[in-house]
């Protein structure tokens, strides 16, 4: 039981991390958090940007389906100021499509998400640029975020609350008490090539994907698989809604509206190492005939930008698309009888604020402190004040 | 993505916090179909892990990752290596001017987040008012449940002030992304304290109609348009104004 304000260090500054920080904050903690690039420039800023309704997970996992049309509902609320929310269709293309659609129908109930036929010829009108061969279409409440402004809105309000964020700066060790307690990290601020400590009653290991390589450095270890996937983004925006396939999780079957850009998205493939991964050619080629099927005058559009981003997706031993996209918490205390550290890894953008939730109820159970989430509530302040009362720099 | 490969030498401006700049020459295997922003990771991921650099979405919404190719502005992470450089050839790479150097290619962009966020910029706009003024609008949404809105054109990614030769002269200057802002929300809302914002020295009329800004910008903005229509609004106003009686002003105000 700890009297005083307890103080926490958050590894890793992309969505979760940033969600906790403004969880713990706002909890009463002293928080620091540590990032070796900018925010959110690993997987978070890749992300595709879909706000989920929750129905591509209806049918194969409505665990992380029902997650995320509750998360959707909170995001809309809270983060308004990134969000573009104009609805989305699933589309059948094909009688395979179609034979799906009652277990769609059912499911999406069933896990809370408001879902309506809508008919081919509204679907239509209402955006014309789709595939004149749809044989069905439905609406759930989906929408597009901007990944970076997302994870600066939580950091800013974080930073509103007393948070202190250090990016650039990497986790090179972990100061252990020699007695099983971890008591802070060692980092290199990157900008200056200078080296320094941090204490904390708590370290929270938020890196996602690079979970696994950051546990490491402490000797643990944490079944992480980091899972990418490619995005093309498209000089045109060609519809208002985002556009998703009828069918169970497939390659390319989600075409976002953003900005003045379409992007369709995504594969998904296991890698060792997540700091660099290629875009390759037949991926993007697979990509671009995916969206043309959902709506065919993109085979004409000119390619603006194609990238990679890293799934946390958790357990090596399955294959990546088949596992839960639900998150997981690990207390070190339990899993390797080492205190003061507390992984947590897995999850989607959608769901960043209910991880933030779980690790910092987690956390504060471990500490015996006392106090409850309040994010779910209270809109998020306006992402450009994340450099209000950060760190002046030199 | 051709699969081909060029032999490229990247010149990239390296400067520790509060050390004198330099500039560092990586020769790389790159598909010149790649994006310049793919080189620099790639530098720093197989070449030199002291790197430091700012990059998010990679598909140009996040305005992260803007630096200066070959003393051009560009959004690396749409700019193709084909498109600045041939086989054998070198590409430089600085941080943006006009904002404070951190390190390597990391600039500080507090001051002009936090001057765009008193411009009262808001990143999600209505769609019918998210085009330029002078766009075609599209109205595609029909029987929207909602009001059709999409992310605003202004990624903030700090292009337009590196380019501006005024803001090269003067740090007061507000500078052509805080003004665009300014007249993207007054056509939505018109107000003084919005007029009160740009019409002055180190606003509207620092700029000395260059367009270097317009040029530039890699998301639509225009903000050299966007200048020029709001002094052409604000001296509609004085114009007005002067044949307006003071009490009919009041009255109208």
């Amino acid at each position: 039981m700890i009297n005083s304000k307890p103080t926490a260090i958050i590894i890793g500054a992309g969505f979760t991390g940033c969600a906790l920080a403004y969880d713990l904050a706002q909890r009463g903690f002293d928080v620091t958090v540590v990032e070796r690039g900018e925010l959110a420039s690993g997987t978070s800023g890749r992300t595709h940007g879909l706000l989920h309704s929750g129905a591509r997970y209806c049918v194969t996992d409505p665990e992380a389906a029902v997650e995320c049309i509750q998360e959707n509902i909170i995001l809309r609320r809270i983060a308004k100021q990134c969000i573009e929310f104009n609805g989305g269709y699933f589309v059948a293309l094909d009688d395979a499509d179609l034979a799906y659609a009652p277990a769609f129908f059912s499911q999406a109930q069933v896990c809370g998400i408001p879902v309506e036929e809508i008919g081919v010829k509204h679907a239509l009108e209402a955006e014309p640029a789709l595939s004149r061969q749809i044989l069905a279409a439905y609406e759930v409440p989906d929408g597009a975020f901007d990944p970076l402004r997302l994870a600066m809105a939580f950091a800013a309000s974080a930073t509103q609350l007393g948070a202190r964020f250090h990016t650039f700066h990497d986790v090179t060790g972990f100061l252990q008490d020699g007695k099983g307690k971890i008591n802070g990290v060692r980092v290199t601020d990157r900008h200056a090539d200078h080296s320094w400590e941090f204490n904390a009653d708590i370290t929270i290991n938020a890196t996602g994907a690079w979970a696994g390589v950051v546990a490491e450095i402490a000797g643990l270890s944490v079944p992480v698989q980091p899972t990418p996937g490619v995005m093309v983004a498209y000089e045109k925006r060609v519809t208002d809604r985002v556009i998703n396939r009828l069918c169970e999780p497939d390659d390319g079957d989600i075409l976002l509206p953003q900005r003045r850009m379409a992007v369709i998205g995504t594969t998904s493939f296991e890698v060792q190492d997540a700091d660099y991964i290629p875009v390759t050619p037949d991926q993007v080629q697979q990509m671009h005939e995916r969206a043309a099927l959902l709506v065919p005058e993109l085979k004409n559009v000119k390619m603006r930008g194609a990238y990679m981003s890293a799934r946390p997706l958790i357990g090596g031993m399955m294959s990546g698309r088949s596992l839960s996209r639900t998150f997981k918490c690990y207390d070190h205390l339990a899993n390797d009888s080492v205190d003061g550290l507390v992984t947590v890894t897995g999850g989607k953008a959608t769901t960043c604020r209910v991880m933030a939730e779980k690790t910092a109820d987690l956390v504060c159970q471990k500490l015996g402190w006392h106090r409850t989430c309040e994010t779910a509530e209270l809109p998020l302040v306006d992402y450009h004040l994340y450099y209000q009362t950060r760190e002046v720099l030199a | 993505m051709t699969g081909s490969t060029w032999q490229v030498t990247f010149k990239v401006y390296r400067q520790r916090t509060g050390e004198k700049p330099s500039h560092q020459s990586y020769s790389l295997d790159v598909d010149p179909d790649e994006y310049i922003l793919d080189a620099v990771e790639r530098i720093w991921a197989f070449h030199d892990r002291t790197l430091t650099y700012r990059h998010a979405c990679h598909h140009s919404t996040c305005g992260a990752c803007g630096m200066r190719v070959n003393g051009r502005e560009k959004l690396t992470c749409i700019t193709t290596i084909r498109s600045v450089t041939r086989n054998g050839g070198t590409v430089r790479i600085d941080p943006l001017r006009n904002f404070p150097v951190i390190s390597d290619l990391v600039v500080d962009m507090g001051n002009f987040f936090l001057r765009m966020e008193k411009s009262g910029f808001d990143s999600v706009v209505p769609l019918d008012k998210a085009n330029l003024p002078y766009e075609s609008t599209i109205t595609r949404v029909s029987e929207h449940k909602h009001e059709a809105e999409r992310l605003a054109d202004c990624i903030e990614c700090g292009l337009c002030i590196s380019a501006c030769p005024a803001a090269n002269t003067d740090h007061e200057y507000i500078g052509p992304a805080v003004l665009a802002s300014i007249h993207l929300m007054y056509t939505q809302s018109p107000s003084q304290a919005l007029i009160d914002q740009a019409d002055h020295h180190t606003g509207l009329w620092r700029c000395h109609s260059a367009y270097e800004c317009t040029q530039v910008c890699p998301s639509g903005v225009d903000p050299a348009w966007r200048i020029m229509d709001m002094r052409k609004k604000i001296i509609g106003n004085r114009i007005k104004s002067i044949f307006t009686r003071p009490n009919e002003d009041k009255k109208n105000a």
